[in-house]
């Protein structure tokens, strides 16, 4: 008689490794064989719990008990607490679903990442992957298309464009060839749900882009990975490898006649090529310069064919659509905002992760409820919400409910979900000044508004930060912020002014060094001569 | 030029090309440029172009080590503008620099998808989180002492 082997997860997932998350695997694997105790390690992706990485989990037979943040130094009284029975230790969580943090959450995209082996096709499928799929190879284009409609999907990269009606442009083109490319460029500070998708679920990505292929009739596809993320991108490559092996990918997906072929390019260190025209040009070999819309890619995308460009999110969620239906999808949200959104708490936040809500949450909730208020235990100051051309918002406005009408009322958006925390310690006129200087770093090029605009917004911020002649400056700033909302092209020159004028008009008081606050001049609390 | 052979079937190869040359060489030598567009078919200017479009390809060797260092907004928070000057004062560089001895070159980014865990910096492609001004000293000074003991052998 032969005991199942204790199974022992250890995250394999970028954040888990960028504080040890090997050396505790390791040291795990070390210390069992020290005594002579089998078991088996299995490195999945994170839970999202962030703060706790490395979290160790061990499988019992009342669930999953968690320890975190677990040390290669804490391994052997791991041991000694017996936590391969999930026995008590300092470092304990209890069973990792009861954590609070996690069960409040309505996991639908992320609900397999943390808990299988990101590359067994079999642990997939063992929790209801490729399911979808299989619905998708029974259907017609039309019907498939039809249900992504119905479920509300929107684009989850930024703009929350409707998928189904992107994905039925392209249905209706004709072409002797079609596209569907996966926007993985994630460039906004403060997201990483791409990035832990791709390396806790990549099976979801690739069952979402063949669904999406199907339904327009697309028989190639494109992901389009930033190079700032090696260790996704050869995650991605692995499991697309394993489904091609497997007959998920290719020239007879899953037994039928159905084809598509799918490959991941890696960019190289451009933000503007998270902008979807940007991206395919890139793509393309080419500099990645944003083209005029129209037309648009959904009829003249890559290499002039009509494509589907969606952010991960928006493809990760196509599985379960397929699989559970529209209805359920979409019986999650408020309003016009259906279904969850994977909300990602950073910078300076005690609890930070991945949150995945439906629609309607807010702001304060997640900072406080979620998130556990700062790290530094100073109180919130500003967050910016939606990455770089993003609002910054102040505390009277966490009420915010979370979804796309509330925020764009508001002139802020929600963007890709990031939502970035700063204490009392910040300078808002030096954040100010940072928008206009990504700007000016990052631009493409085209619009002269977006280009020289954004260099002269960092020269106007910093006179006015050296106090000269201020009220003049912000004038002349306010100006150049409506110029480049005017005259520019996309969103880069047309949206950074929102982080600029958010600042100024909530946090006036950094602009105007001579009534400032300690903080606005650059002295901390604790600093002082 | 076995690395534009493998590439050239892939449609819209130049990136992929790009990024192997670099990847084996270091960086985009300027004698590469006309070959590239001689087997791609494009002109001198467009590759000049692409390559000089995207931060990541550099025309010159790098440093032994590779800094990346992220000053986004999330790193911001979390004090990434004070560990980029205690970089460049403990490593004795500049941003976009190299060290004089070729140990390492420092390279701002925006973003490494570790912003909950920031401030983050990525070296040699590893990714390390929550690393302010010690842990960034540590880590500089075990690829020093590696390098020390390779060098020895
Ligand atoms: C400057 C800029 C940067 C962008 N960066 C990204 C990005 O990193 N990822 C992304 O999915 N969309 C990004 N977008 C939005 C894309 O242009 C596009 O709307 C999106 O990929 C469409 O997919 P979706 O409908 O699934 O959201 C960016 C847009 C702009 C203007
Ligand atoms: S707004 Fe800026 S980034 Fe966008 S197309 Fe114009 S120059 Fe390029
Ligand atoms: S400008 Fe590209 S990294 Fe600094
Ligand atoms: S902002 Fe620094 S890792 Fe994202």
């Amino acid at each position: 008689m032969s005991h199942r082997l204790t199974s022992i997860y250890v995250p394999r997932d970028a954040a888990a490794l960028s504080v040890g998350a090997d050396a505790v695997a390791a040291a795990i694997r070390a210390e069992a064989s020290r005594r002579g105790l089998p078991l088996r390690v299995v490195r999945n992706g994170s839970r999202g719990m962030l703060w706790l990485e490395p979290l160790v989990e061990v499988a019992t037979d009342a669930g999953r008990v968690a320890y975190g943040a677990v040390t290669p130094a804490d391994v052997p009284s791991l041991f000694d607490a017996g936590f391969l029975t999930g026995g008590p230790h300092p470092l304990g969580q209890g069973l990792t679903e009861e954590i609070p943090f996690f069960k409040k959450q309505e996991r639908l995209t992320f609900a397999r990442c943390g808990v299988i082996d990101p590359l067994s096709v079999e642990d997939y499928r063992a929790h209801g992957g490729f399911r979808g799929l299989e619905n998708a190879l029974a259907m017609t284009p039309a019907e498939i298309v039809a249900t992504v409609t119905e479920s509300g999907l929107r684009g989850r990269g930024g703009a929350g464009f409707p998928t189904g009606v992107k994905w039925n442009t392209v249905l209706n083109a004709e072409a002797d060839e079609k596209f569907v490319c996966c926007n993985a460029d994630e460039g906004d500070s403060g997201t990483f749900a791409d990035r832990m998708m791709i390396e806790g679920d990549p099976f979801c990505l690739i069952e979402g882009m063949t669904i999406a292929a199907l339904a327009v009739g697309a028989t190639a596809g494109y992901v389009y990975m930033r190079s700032e993320y090696p260790h996704a991108t050869e995650t991605l490559r692995h499991a697309i490898r394993l489904a091609y092996d497997e007959g998920w990918l290719g020239e007879n997906i899953h037994g039928t006649d159905r084809i598509f072929h799918l490959e991941a390019r890696v960019g190289a260190g451009a933000y503007i090529c998270g902008e979807e025209t940007a991206m395919l040009e890139s793509l393309e070999g080419k500099r990645g310069m944003v083209r005029a819309k129209p037309p648009l890619p959904a009829l003249q995308g890559l290499f002039g064919k009509p494509t589907v460009v969606n952010n991960v999110l928006s493809l990760c969620a196509v599985p379960i659509i397929l699989d559970r239906g529209a209805d359920y999808y979409r019986d999650f949200g408020v309003g016009r905002s259906r279904g969850t959104l994977p909300f990602q708490l950073a910078g300076n936040i005690r609890q930070g992760g991945i949150v995945e809500k439906a629609f309607g949450v807010t702001l304060h909730e997640l900072l406080y409820e979620y998130g556990g208020g700062t790290i530094s235990g100073r109180p919130i100051r500003a967050v910016q919400v939606g990455g770089p051309l993003g609002a910054y918002l102040p505390p009277a406005q966490f009420d915010l409910r979370k979804d796309y009408e509330a925020f764009a009322a508001q002139g802020a958006m929600l963007g890709h979900g990031g939502i970035v925390v700063f204490d009392d310690t910040v300078n808002m006129a030096r954040q100010a000044r940072f928008a206009m200087e990504f700007c000016a770093i990052e631009s493409c090029g085209k619009c002269t508004p977006c280009r020289i605009g954004s260099t002269r917004g960092v020269e106007v911020i910093d006179k006015i930060i050296a106090g000269q002649d201020v009220d003049d400056n912000l004038a002349l700033l306010d100006d150049l912020c409506e110029v480049m909302l005017d005259g520019s092209l996309c969103a880069m020159g047309g949206m950074t002014p929102f982080p600029v004028r958010s600042a100024i008009k909530h946090f006036g008081e950094d602009f105007r060094p001579t009534t400032a606050s300690p903080s606005a001049t650059g002295i901390r609390a604790g600093d002082a001569p | 030029m076995s690395i534009v052979a493998e590439h050239a079937r892939q449609r819209g190869a130049l990136l992929p090309i790009l990024h192997a040359l670099q990847e084996t060489f270091g960086c985009i030598d300027d004698a590469a440029i006309p070959l590239l567009a001689g087997a791609l078919n494009l002109s001198r200017a467009d590759v000049h172009g692409v390559v000089s479009f995207y931060h990541d390809f550099r025309r010159t060797r790098p440093g032994r080590h590779v800094v990346k260092m992220c000053r986004a907004e999330a790193c911001q928070a979390m004090g990434a503008d004070a560990l980029l000057d205690h970089a460049r004062r403990s490593l004795t560089v500049d941003a976009h620099g190299t060290t004089a001895d070729g140990a390492f070159s420092l390279e701002p980014v925006f973003c490494l998808g570790n912003c909950a865990l920031s401030p983050a910096v990525m070296i040699d492609g590893v990714l390390h989180g929550r690393v302010g001004p010690e842990r960034f000293d540590a880590l500089t000074a075990d690829l020093r002492a590696q390098d020390q003991a390779e060098d020895a052998r």
